[in-house]
Protein backbone atom coordinates (compact mmCIF):
# COMPACT_ATOMS: atom_id res chain seq x y z
CA UNK A 1 0.00 0.00 0.00
CA UNK A 2 0.89 3.56 -0.28
CA UNK A 3 2.42 4.58 2.83
CA UNK A 4 0.37 6.57 5.04
CA UNK A 5 2.60 7.24 8.24
CA UNK A 6 5.68 8.71 8.36
CA UNK A 7 8.79 6.42 8.47
CA UNK A 8 10.33 5.27 11.57
CA UNK A 9 13.40 8.12 11.32
CA UNK A 10 11.25 10.74 10.16
CA UNK A 11 8.97 10.65 12.94
CA UNK A 12 9.38 14.25 15.06
CA UNK A 13 11.04 13.51 18.22
CA UNK A 14 10.28 16.32 21.44
CA UNK A 15 12.50 18.11 23.12
CA UNK A 16 13.67 21.03 20.56
CA UNK A 17 15.34 24.39 21.52
CA UNK A 18 13.81 27.35 22.31
CA UNK A 19 15.01 30.52 21.35
CA UNK A 20 13.94 33.43 23.15
CA UNK A 21 13.24 36.80 22.50
CA UNK A 22 14.72 39.77 23.81
CA UNK A 23 13.50 40.63 27.34
CA UNK A 24 12.25 44.20 26.62
CA UNK A 25 10.60 42.53 23.14
CA UNK A 26 6.47 43.41 23.47
CA UNK A 27 5.63 41.73 20.00
CA UNK A 28 6.66 38.34 19.77
CA UNK A 29 5.74 35.79 17.89
CA UNK A 30 6.73 32.65 18.15
CA UNK A 31 8.05 30.66 15.22
CA UNK A 32 8.08 26.73 15.37
CA UNK A 33 10.57 25.59 12.85
CA UNK A 34 11.42 21.84 11.61
CA UNK A 35 14.79 20.81 12.23
CA UNK A 36 16.46 17.96 10.49
CA UNK A 37 20.26 17.38 10.37
CA UNK A 38 21.58 14.26 8.88
CA UNK A 39 24.71 13.98 10.36
CA UNK A 40 23.63 13.78 13.73
CA UNK A 41 21.84 10.58 13.11
CA UNK A 42 18.74 11.73 15.22
CA UNK A 43 14.93 12.20 14.60
CA UNK A 44 13.63 15.17 13.60
CA UNK A 45 12.50 18.18 15.88
CA UNK A 46 11.14 21.15 16.13
CA UNK A 47 12.42 24.02 17.92
CA UNK A 48 10.88 27.54 19.29
CA UNK A 49 12.06 31.11 17.94
CA UNK A 50 10.55 33.85 19.68
CA UNK A 51 10.66 36.79 16.99
CA UNK A 52 10.59 40.37 17.83
CA UNK A 53 8.03 41.67 15.23
CA UNK A 54 9.04 45.33 15.95
CA UNK A 55 12.58 44.60 14.81
CA UNK A 56 11.88 42.00 11.91
CA UNK A 57 10.83 42.89 8.21
CA UNK A 58 6.92 41.96 7.59
CA UNK A 59 7.59 38.59 5.06
CA UNK A 60 8.03 35.11 7.08
CA UNK A 61 11.62 34.95 5.33
CA UNK A 62 12.65 37.68 7.06
CA UNK A 63 12.04 35.88 10.34
CA UNK A 64 13.84 33.45 9.08
CA UNK A 65 17.00 35.21 8.40
CA UNK A 66 16.60 37.02 11.30
CA UNK A 67 16.51 33.27 13.64
CA UNK A 68 19.41 32.43 11.32
CA UNK A 69 21.57 35.75 12.15
CA UNK A 70 21.05 36.18 15.59
CA UNK A 71 19.78 33.36 17.53
CA UNK A 72 20.85 29.70 15.23
CA UNK A 73 23.06 29.93 12.61
CA UNK A 74 22.99 26.51 11.91
CA UNK A 75 19.26 27.00 10.43
CA UNK A 76 19.25 25.49 6.95
CA UNK A 77 16.93 27.14 4.21
CA UNK A 78 16.95 27.95 0.27
CA UNK A 79 16.63 31.61 -0.44
CA UNK A 80 17.80 34.41 -2.91
CA UNK A 81 15.56 36.92 -4.67
CA UNK A 82 13.59 37.65 -2.15
CA UNK A 83 10.84 38.72 -4.13
CA UNK A 84 8.76 36.14 -5.29
CA UNK A 85 10.33 35.18 -8.47
CA UNK A 86 13.14 32.56 -8.00
CA UNK A 87 11.29 30.35 -5.68
CA UNK A 88 14.25 28.99 -3.74
CA UNK A 89 12.11 29.49 -0.37
CA UNK A 90 9.26 27.32 -1.15
CA UNK A 91 7.88 25.47 2.02
CA UNK A 92 5.21 24.71 4.08
CA UNK A 93 3.63 27.46 6.90
CA UNK A 94 1.04 26.70 8.94
CA UNK A 95 0.23 24.18 6.97
CA UNK A 96 0.21 25.59 3.22
CA UNK A 97 2.78 25.73 0.93
CA UNK A 98 4.27 28.90 -0.41
CA UNK A 99 7.03 31.32 -0.47
CA UNK A 100 7.87 32.78 2.92
CA UNK A 101 9.63 35.66 0.61
CA UNK A 102 5.64 36.37 -0.13
CA UNK A 103 3.95 35.45 2.49
CA UNK A 104 3.23 38.18 5.25
CA UNK A 105 4.33 37.63 9.29
CA UNK A 106 0.78 38.48 9.63
CA UNK A 107 -1.15 36.76 7.34
CA UNK A 108 0.03 33.43 9.69
CA UNK A 109 -2.41 33.03 12.59
CA UNK A 110 -0.92 31.91 15.97
CA UNK A 111 2.18 30.13 16.54
CA UNK A 112 3.63 29.63 12.97
CA UNK A 113 4.65 26.12 12.10
CA UNK A 114 7.34 25.68 9.75
CA UNK A 115 8.20 22.79 7.66
CA UNK A 116 9.94 21.79 4.29
CA UNK A 117 7.45 21.11 1.28
CA UNK A 118 5.45 17.89 2.27
CA UNK A 119 6.79 14.55 1.17
CA UNK A 120 9.84 15.08 0.05
CA UNK A 121 12.94 13.74 0.70
CA UNK A 122 14.97 15.99 3.32
CA UNK A 123 18.14 17.32 3.13
CA UNK A 124 18.80 19.15 6.01
CA UNK A 125 16.18 21.86 7.78
CA UNK A 126 14.12 23.22 5.68
CA UNK A 127 15.85 22.55 2.41
CA UNK A 128 14.22 19.56 0.46
CA UNK A 129 16.13 17.15 -2.12
CA UNK A 130 14.52 18.74 -6.17
CA UNK A 131 16.69 15.93 -7.73
CA UNK A 132 13.86 13.74 -8.64
CA UNK A 133 11.70 17.03 -9.39
CA UNK A 134 14.55 18.19 -11.50
CA UNK A 135 14.85 14.96 -13.33
CA UNK A 136 11.01 14.80 -13.94
CA UNK A 137 11.13 18.46 -15.81
CA UNK A 138 13.86 17.64 -17.54
CA UNK A 139 12.13 14.60 -19.00
CA UNK A 140 9.26 16.56 -20.76
CA UNK A 141 12.03 18.59 -22.64
CA UNK A 142 11.52 21.73 -22.03
CA UNK A 143 12.68 23.82 -25.26
CA UNK A 144 11.23 24.52 -28.71
CA UNK A 145 11.51 21.53 -30.65
CA UNK A 146 10.91 21.85 -34.43
CA UNK A 147 11.18 20.18 -37.47
CA UNK A 148 11.20 23.80 -39.40
CA UNK A 149 15.01 24.60 -39.75
CA UNK A 150 15.67 28.32 -37.49
CA UNK A 151 15.11 31.23 -39.70
CA UNK A 152 18.68 32.80 -40.93
CA UNK A 153 19.37 35.61 -38.29
CA UNK A 154 15.82 36.54 -36.92
CA UNK A 155 13.78 34.87 -34.45
CA UNK A 156 10.68 32.65 -35.13
CA UNK A 157 7.75 34.95 -34.95
CA UNK A 158 4.39 34.40 -33.22
CA UNK A 159 1.28 36.52 -33.20
CA UNK A 160 0.41 38.65 -29.97
CA UNK A 161 -2.89 36.50 -29.67
CA UNK A 162 -0.95 33.26 -29.63
CA UNK A 163 2.24 34.72 -27.38
CA UNK A 164 -1.09 35.59 -25.34
CA UNK A 165 -1.95 32.15 -25.04
CA UNK A 166 1.47 31.27 -22.94
CA UNK A 167 0.07 33.66 -20.38
CA UNK A 168 -0.59 31.45 -17.16
CA UNK A 169 2.12 29.53 -17.65
CA UNK A 170 5.36 30.73 -18.67
CA UNK A 171 5.27 32.55 -14.86
CA UNK A 172 5.97 29.15 -13.37
CA UNK A 173 9.04 29.26 -11.51
CA UNK A 174 9.18 25.67 -10.54
CA UNK A 175 9.17 26.22 -6.71
CA UNK A 176 7.13 22.69 -6.42
CA UNK A 177 4.50 24.37 -4.19
CA UNK A 178 1.73 22.56 -6.35
CA UNK A 179 3.66 19.48 -6.83
CA UNK A 180 3.97 18.94 -3.38
CA UNK A 181 0.72 19.74 -2.01
CA UNK A 182 -0.94 16.93 -4.44
CA UNK A 183 -1.97 13.70 -2.88
CA UNK A 184 -1.27 11.84 -6.22
CA UNK A 185 2.33 13.35 -6.26
CA UNK A 186 2.70 12.16 -2.57
CA UNK A 187 1.41 8.44 -3.10
CA UNK A 188 2.88 8.17 -6.87
CA UNK A 189 5.40 10.33 -7.86
CA UNK A 190 7.88 8.16 -8.99
CA UNK A 191 5.78 8.30 -11.90
CA UNK A 192 3.46 10.72 -11.75
CA UNK A 193 4.70 14.01 -13.16
CA UNK A 194 2.95 16.18 -11.20
CA UNK A 195 1.62 19.66 -11.48
CA UNK A 196 4.35 21.60 -11.73
CA UNK A 197 6.01 19.69 -14.11
CA UNK A 198 2.79 19.02 -16.40
CA UNK A 199 1.89 22.81 -16.53
CA UNK A 200 5.34 23.44 -18.15
CA UNK A 201 4.95 20.81 -20.67
CA UNK A 202 1.64 22.15 -21.59
CA UNK A 203 3.65 25.44 -21.84
CA UNK A 204 5.27 23.65 -24.64
CA UNK A 205 1.84 22.27 -26.11
CA UNK A 206 0.73 25.53 -26.11
CA UNK A 207 3.69 27.19 -27.84
CA UNK A 208 2.67 28.35 -31.91
CA UNK A 209 5.86 28.04 -32.40
CA UNK A 210 6.69 24.31 -31.15
CA UNK A 211 6.16 21.35 -34.37
CA UNK A 212 6.17 17.77 -31.92
CA UNK A 213 2.89 18.40 -30.25
CA UNK A 214 1.72 14.92 -31.32
CA UNK A 215 5.29 13.47 -30.06
CA UNK A 216 5.04 15.20 -26.55
CA UNK A 217 1.25 14.16 -26.42
CA UNK A 218 2.45 10.25 -27.00
CA UNK A 219 5.18 11.08 -24.02
CA UNK A 220 2.51 11.79 -21.89
CA UNK A 221 -0.16 9.60 -22.30
CA UNK A 222 0.41 6.97 -20.08
CA UNK A 223 -1.96 6.18 -16.69
CA UNK A 224 0.70 7.38 -14.39
CA UNK A 225 2.50 10.02 -15.50
CA UNK A 226 -0.47 11.93 -16.50
CA UNK A 227 -3.45 10.87 -15.25
CA UNK A 228 -2.89 10.31 -11.68
CA UNK A 229 -4.48 13.50 -11.56
CA UNK A 230 -7.68 13.41 -10.19
CA UNK A 231 -8.29 17.39 -10.26
CA UNK A 232 -7.83 17.83 -6.33
CA UNK A 233 -7.00 21.12 -7.26
CA UNK A 234 -4.78 21.91 -4.28
CA UNK A 235 -2.02 22.93 -7.08
CA UNK A 236 -4.17 25.61 -8.19
CA UNK A 237 -5.24 26.70 -4.86
CA UNK A 238 -1.25 26.95 -3.53
CA UNK A 239 0.66 28.05 -6.12
CA UNK A 240 2.45 31.75 -5.01
CA UNK A 241 2.23 32.98 -8.46
CA UNK A 242 -1.39 32.40 -8.91
CA UNK A 243 -1.06 30.20 -11.43
CA UNK A 244 -3.73 27.23 -12.35
CA UNK A 245 -2.02 23.52 -13.33
CA UNK A 246 -5.07 22.24 -12.77
CA UNK A 247 -6.29 23.85 -15.74
CA UNK A 248 -3.20 23.02 -17.87
CA UNK A 249 -3.13 19.67 -17.08
CA UNK A 250 -7.19 19.62 -17.91
CA UNK A 251 -6.29 21.63 -21.26
CA UNK A 252 -3.67 18.33 -21.80
CA UNK A 253 -6.43 15.64 -21.08
CA UNK A 254 -8.22 17.39 -23.56
CA UNK A 255 -5.64 17.36 -26.21
CA UNK A 256 -5.16 13.75 -25.43
CA UNK A 257 -8.81 13.05 -26.23
CA UNK A 258 -9.00 15.58 -29.29
CA UNK A 259 -6.81 13.83 -30.98
CA UNK A 260 -8.79 10.20 -30.47
CA UNK A 261 -12.65 11.23 -31.07
CA UNK B 1 16.40 0.34 -16.95
CA UNK B 2 18.38 3.16 -16.73
CA UNK B 3 17.89 3.06 -12.93
CA UNK B 4 21.64 4.35 -12.15
CA UNK B 5 20.56 8.44 -13.08
CA UNK B 6 17.90 10.63 -12.19
CA UNK B 7 16.53 11.18 -15.59
CA UNK B 8 16.98 7.24 -16.58
CA UNK B 9 14.40 6.49 -13.52
CA UNK B 10 11.61 8.87 -14.74
CA UNK B 11 12.39 7.84 -18.34
CA UNK B 12 11.56 4.21 -16.94
CA UNK B 13 9.49 1.66 -19.68
CA UNK B 14 8.50 5.09 -21.38
CA UNK B 15 5.00 6.18 -21.80
CA UNK B 16 2.64 3.22 -22.37
CA UNK B 17 0.69 5.38 -24.67
CA UNK B 18 -2.87 4.97 -23.29
CA UNK B 19 -5.07 6.60 -20.61
CA UNK B 20 -6.72 8.50 -22.79
CA UNK B 21 -9.69 6.17 -23.44
CA UNK B 22 -9.50 4.95 -20.14
CA UNK B 23 -10.06 8.54 -19.04
CA UNK B 24 -13.12 9.27 -22.07
CA UNK B 25 -14.91 6.39 -20.64
CA UNK B 26 -14.92 7.28 -17.49
CA UNK B 27 -16.57 10.69 -18.48
CA UNK B 28 -19.15 8.45 -21.30
CA UNK B 29 -19.90 5.99 -18.15
CA UNK B 30 -20.37 9.37 -15.74
CA UNK B 31 -22.96 11.16 -18.14
CA UNK B 32 -24.37 7.49 -18.82
CA UNK B 33 -25.46 6.78 -14.93
CA UNK B 34 -26.67 10.03 -14.51
CA UNK B 35 -29.23 10.27 -17.55
CA UNK B 36 -29.90 6.00 -16.41
CA UNK B 37 -30.37 6.21 -12.91
CA UNK B 38 -32.54 9.54 -13.01
CA UNK B 39 -34.68 7.22 -15.81
CA UNK B 40 -34.62 4.35 -13.17
CA UNK B 41 -35.44 5.89 -10.11
CA UNK B 42 -38.63 8.29 -11.82
CA UNK B 43 -39.76 4.97 -13.22
CA UNK B 44 -40.37 3.10 -10.19
CA UNK B 45 -41.68 5.89 -8.37
CA UNK B 46 -44.46 6.17 -11.26
CA UNK B 47 -45.68 2.43 -11.01
CA UNK B 48 -48.67 2.29 -8.40
CA UNK B 49 -47.57 -0.33 -6.60
CA UNK B 50 -44.29 -2.31 -5.93
CA UNK B 51 -45.53 -5.91 -5.79
CA UNK B 52 -43.73 -9.07 -7.84
CA UNK B 53 -46.40 -8.94 -10.34
CA UNK B 54 -46.15 -4.66 -11.28
CA UNK B 55 -42.64 -5.07 -11.06
CA UNK B 56 -42.40 -8.13 -13.81
CA UNK B 57 -44.52 -6.81 -16.09
CA UNK B 58 -43.26 -3.30 -16.11
CA UNK B 59 -39.84 -5.40 -16.92
CA UNK B 60 -41.16 -7.60 -19.45
CA UNK B 61 -41.49 -4.29 -21.49
CA UNK B 62 -38.56 -4.28 -24.34
CA UNK B 63 -38.07 -0.40 -23.67
CA UNK B 64 -37.27 -0.89 -20.00
CA UNK B 65 -35.40 -4.22 -20.21
CA UNK B 66 -32.93 -2.90 -22.53
CA UNK B 67 -32.56 0.49 -20.79
CA UNK B 68 -32.02 -1.47 -17.41
CA UNK B 69 -29.64 -3.73 -19.10
CA UNK B 70 -27.93 -0.27 -20.38
CA UNK B 71 -27.65 0.55 -16.70
CA UNK B 72 -25.99 -2.24 -15.44
CA UNK B 73 -23.14 -2.16 -18.19
CA UNK B 74 -23.14 1.78 -17.63
CA UNK B 75 -22.94 0.94 -13.75
CA UNK B 76 -20.76 -2.28 -13.93
CA UNK B 77 -18.44 -0.69 -16.39
CA UNK B 78 -17.82 2.65 -14.49
CA UNK B 79 -16.83 0.70 -11.57
CA UNK B 80 -14.59 -1.62 -12.95
CA UNK B 81 -12.66 2.02 -14.46
CA UNK B 82 -13.00 3.66 -11.56
CA UNK B 83 -11.90 1.33 -9.03
CA UNK B 84 -9.19 0.47 -11.07
CA UNK B 85 -7.99 3.78 -10.57
CA UNK B 86 -7.91 3.82 -6.95
CA UNK B 87 -5.83 0.55 -6.70
CA UNK B 88 -3.45 1.89 -9.19
CA UNK B 89 -3.09 4.48 -6.64
CA UNK B 90 -2.71 3.32 -3.23
CA UNK B 91 -1.67 -0.67 -4.27
CA UNK B 92 1.93 0.04 -4.83
CA UNK B 93 2.92 -3.49 -4.20
CA UNK B 94 3.14 -5.27 -7.83
CA UNK B 95 1.66 -8.67 -6.77
CA UNK B 96 -1.35 -7.43 -4.78
CA UNK B 97 -2.09 -4.88 -7.68
CA UNK B 98 -2.56 -7.44 -10.03
CA UNK B 99 -4.73 -10.11 -7.43
CA UNK B 100 -6.57 -7.00 -6.70
CA UNK B 101 -7.12 -5.82 -10.01
CA UNK B 102 -7.77 -9.76 -11.02
CA UNK B 103 -10.38 -9.74 -8.50
CA UNK B 104 -12.24 -6.13 -9.37
CA UNK B 105 -12.88 -7.18 -13.25
CA UNK B 106 -13.85 -11.08 -12.35
CA UNK B 107 -16.60 -9.14 -10.03
CA UNK B 108 -17.40 -6.44 -12.45
CA UNK B 109 -17.67 -8.74 -15.26
CA UNK B 110 -19.79 -11.84 -13.07
CA UNK B 111 -22.00 -8.88 -11.14
CA UNK B 112 -22.91 -7.35 -14.15
CA UNK B 113 -23.71 -10.90 -16.51
CA UNK B 114 -25.93 -12.19 -13.44
CA UNK B 115 -27.85 -8.83 -13.50
CA UNK B 116 -28.06 -8.72 -17.35
CA UNK B 117 -28.69 -12.20 -17.10
CA UNK B 118 -32.10 -12.20 -14.52
CA UNK B 119 -33.30 -9.03 -16.97
CA UNK B 120 -32.86 -10.65 -19.86
CA UNK B 121 -34.86 -13.67 -18.22
CA UNK B 122 -37.49 -12.11 -16.74
CA UNK B 123 -37.95 -9.80 -19.99
CA UNK B 124 -38.14 -13.15 -22.03
CA UNK B 125 -39.81 -15.39 -19.41
CA UNK B 126 -43.25 -13.34 -19.36
CA UNK B 127 -44.37 -12.93 -15.98
CA UNK B 128 -45.13 -15.82 -14.06
CA UNK B 129 -46.82 -16.60 -10.76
Amino acid sequence: MAEFSLPKNSKIRSGGKVHKAPSDATNVKTFKVYRYDPDSGENPRYDKFEIDLDNCGPMVLDALIKMKNEQDASLTFRRSCREGICGSCSMNMNGKNGLACTTAIEDCKGEVRITPLPHMDVIKDLVPDFTHFYAQYASIQPWLKTVTPAPSGKERLQSPEDRAKLDGLYECILCACCSTSCPSYWWNSDKFLGPAILLQAYRWLADSRDEFTGERLDELEDPFRLYRCHTIMNCSNVCPKGLSPARAIAEIKKMEVERQI
Amino acid sequence: MGTGTGIGRVRGYGSAKHGSLHWWHQRLTAAGNLILVLWFVVSIFRLPVLDYVTVTTWLSSPFVAVALVLLTISVFWHLRIGLQVFIEDYVHDDGLRVAALLALNFYAVGAAALAIFSILKIAFGGVQG
